[in-house]
């Protein structure tokens, strides 16, 4: 690692005045990507601003249909979440399948989602479940979030504060684990939100994005024989040592069935 | 440097670090609490694993001014003096170690899974399940498993 200065902001004002102070900081959450990119020598920030210790990014609340998950909440409180549970127990899966427990104690949500990892689980259910991005500056719907690989909507600085996902009528999340580090090779959401059907995938692309034609047949028949025949073009694929474009492509179908007769 | 203060096996421990010194360099190097152990380096192996405010966290992959004010838990703290703690004795008795390399970062996992599941029961395949951040090269995991279902049950966890 090269040498930088550790700052522990205060609240959500101090850490982005002192972010726009500063051009070359950067924010750090549990550390779970971000120390071993600094220990690769891959980014090199002169100034890491720990959020850890504001309260106002933590806790979990349900009100009026609404579960609102503060940034950087770890995934082990929402896996353990009694009102997560009760409101999108999809979403306590999701959160008890990453990595493993030392991970899922220090990885938060926040870290997760501005990362962009293509592989990650959470962009599955910020986009599979409609959900709300609320920063410092304004509110970005899910589905404008993930722009691409390791790229979101949020400008240099910008702080996620929570997100908050409106409690989908029926959702499941069915994912494909790499056996080593347990990211998603591929996953699933479905879920029927009071907008309509939602199918999400994350691990396939660059990053997560819907299937429309799975939802529009999903609309008129809630069934896993209803897609039997729809597939995503392989070309959109990633493709890496840990699988194929075309096994991938294959994948979001299984995954995407598997989801559908979880909750059909 | 930068001083930092941690709460290390119940005792108020301080030392001044760079900003970059993780903490397991400051538990090995700044402290000689060596027990505590650097298998990968890069998040996966889990032999660093410590409790920070009675959770299992990876050490390698965390600042120590990260852990600066609060409660680190090391496998040097978890022993009573001579006697080993019930989860130590068990992964002994199970023979749930060969080279041993991994055992530290394992037992503080175990005690992790104890904490979590006193409450309700545990089984093998969640075992086999919440082990999943910790690697060992040696053992093929079956003495291990065993080592922590005959330790959480010695801690009053009902397994099933
Ligand atoms: C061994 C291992 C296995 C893993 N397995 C999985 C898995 O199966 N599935 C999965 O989804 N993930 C997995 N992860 C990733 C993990 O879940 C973390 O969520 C992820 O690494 C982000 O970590 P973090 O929250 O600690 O953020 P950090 O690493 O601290 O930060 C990540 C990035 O986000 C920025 N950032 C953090 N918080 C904010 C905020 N509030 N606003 C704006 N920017 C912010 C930081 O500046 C940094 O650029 C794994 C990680 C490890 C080490
Ligand atoms: S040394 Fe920390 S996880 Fe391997
Ligand atoms: S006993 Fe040798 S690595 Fe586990």
């Amino acid at each position: 690692m090269h040498a930088f200065e550790y700052i522990r902001p205060a609240s959500v004002a101090d850490a982005a005045a002192k972010r726009s102070a500063n051009d070359d900081s950067t924010y750090l959450a549990g550390g779970m990507t971000l120390i071993p990119t600094l220990k690769q020598r891959l980014a090199q920030p002169s100034q890491l601003l720990d959020l850890g210790g504001i309260t106002e990014l933590k806790g979990i609340t349900l009100k009026d249909g609404v579960l609102t998950v503060g940034a950087m909440t770890s995934h082990a409180d929402v896996a353990a979440s009694s009102d997560v549970k009760k409101s999108i127990p999809a979403l306590a899966v999701l959160a008890g399948s990453i990595g493993d427990p030392q991970v899922r104690d220090r990885g938060t949500l926040g870290g997760s989602i501005a990362n962009s990892d293509p592989s990650a689980d959470y962009p599955a259910a910020v986009v599979g479940l409609g959900a709300t991005v609320h920063t410092n500056k304004r509110q970005i719907s899910g589905d404008q979030f993930f722009k691409g690989l390791f790229e979101t909507a949020l400008e240099p600085g910008e702080l996620i504060v929570k997100v908050s996902f409106p409690t989908p009528k029926r959702a499941a999340y069915m994912k494909f684990p790499n056996p080593a580090s347990r990211y998603a090779v591929v996953g699933v959401m479905v879920a029927e939100t009071a907008t309509g059907i939602r199918v999400a995938v994350t691990g396939a692309g660059a990053c997560a994005f819907r299937i429309p034609a799975m939802e529009a047949a999903l609309a008129k028949s809630f069934s896993a024989d209803a897609i039997k025949n729809i597939t995503v073009p392989v070309s959109d694929m990633n493709n890496d040592m840990h699988a194929t474009a075309e096994y991938r492509a294959h994948l979001v179908g299984v995954m995407a069935k598997r989801a559908i007769a979880a909750i059909a | 440097m930068t001083k930092v203060s941690v709460t290390v096996n119940g005792a108020a421990r301080s030392g001044e670090v760079e900003p970059r010194t993780l903490l397991v360099e400051f538990l090995r190097v700044g402290l000689g609490l060596t027990g505590t152990h650097v298998g990968c380096d890069t998040s996966q192996c889990g032999a660093c694993t410590v409790h920070l405010n009675g959770k299992p966290v990876k050490s390698c992959t965390m600042l120590a001014l990260q852990a600066d004010g609060q409660q680190v838990t090391t496998i040097e703290g978890v022993a009573k003096g001579d006697v080993l703690h019930p989860m130590q004795a068990a992964f002994k008795e199970c023979h749930g170690l060969q080279c041993g390399f991994c055992t530290p970062g394992m037992v503080m996992s175990a005690l992790g899974i104890v904490e979590r599941h006193k409450a309700d029961q545990l089984s093998e395949a969640v075992v086999r399940h919440e082990l999943e951040g910790n690697l060992c090269r040696c053992t093929g995991y079956q003495g291990i498993v065993n080592a922590v279902l005959m330790g959480a049950k010695a801690l009053g966890v009902k397994v099933v």
